[in-house]
């Protein structure tokens, strides 16, 4: 098991990105969310296995059923993810506009 | 605040879409992409070739106490003016492999405009890899990272 496993590996995954999309709704057990999918049990059992390790995915234990819930905390730090980037540029074009305000002032 | 300025990065995709909207009429915002003295100035870097037109080249370059700590290089492959710029884009010694922008400058009012650029990389890692270093497209990495040097030296 990777614990250091990248979050956005994970993400990255069309059938991955098709479980969050189901569970985001309602909470399910493995085999309604495999019962979805034409992709064998395992697999699906793979993918929700990496789901949970990067903590997207959480279980609950519910009388002898297991249920998957979707983790809004970390979906937010995916969102969170990009802010950085974005402020950077966010910056530089403030910067642009500046400039060129001073531009159009001075001539 | 209104974030002015938007990425759009669909996971698993290995392109990205920057958005901006700017108190500022189309023609000076293209004026902004094609004058190496105003590049200079919002870039902070040195502009050592801009040749706006169809197959010509670019060559950014920033300098910190005497050392280039920041070199980029492309070459212009489309260039309308007041609409749309296309050009390739590559950090000079980094893994980054060279990258495809398409700029696209619209007028909203004789006295806005918006800027679309759209990145497309040569796989999602190393999109991916871009988005988490906040500075790897800009010039002021090198100099913020300086900074912080700076700043822990203090």
């Amino acid at each position: 098991m990777n614990l250091r496993r990248d979050v956005f590996q994970a993400i990255a995954d069309p059938t991955r990105r098709a479980i969050l999309l189901l569970i985001a709704t309602q909470a399910m057990t493995a085999g309604t969310i495999a019962s979805n999918f034409n992709t064998a049990r395992p697999t699906v059992s793979r993918h929700l296995q990496i789901l949970t390790e990067c903590e997207l995915l959480t279980q609950e234990q519910s009388g002898r059923e297991i249920y998957y819930h979707l983790n809004p905390a970390k979906m937010k730090d995916i969102a969170d993810f990009i802010e950085p980037f974005r402020q950077s540029w966010e910056d530089r074009f403030n910067k642009l506009e500046a400039v060129m305000k001073k531009y159009k002032n001075n001539r | 605040m209104e974030k002015k300025t938007t990425v759009h990065a669909d996971p698993g995709k290995q392109e990205l879409i920057i958005t901006r909207t700017f108190d500022l009429p189309v023609a000076l915002l293209f004026k902004a992409y094609e004058d190496p003295e105003i590049v200079e100035q919002w870039m902070g870097t040195k502009v050592l070739q801009l040749e706006n037109r169809e197959h010509g080249s670019w060559r950014f370059e920033t300098s910190y106490e005497g050392n280039v700590v920041f070199s980029a290089n492309g070459v212009i492959l489309e260039f309308v003016p007041g609409e749309k710029i296309t050009r390739t884009f590559k950090m000079e010694n980094t893994d980054f492999p060279v990258q495809l922008e398409f700029l696209e400058f619209e007028k909203l009012t004789d006295s806005t405009s918006k800027l679309t650029m759209h990145i497309i990389m040569r796989s999602v890692a190393f999109r991916d890899q871009l988005l988490k270093m906040p500075f790897a497209h800009g010039i002021n990495m090198a100099h913020d990272r300086l900074q912080q040097i700076a700043d822990s030296l203090k």
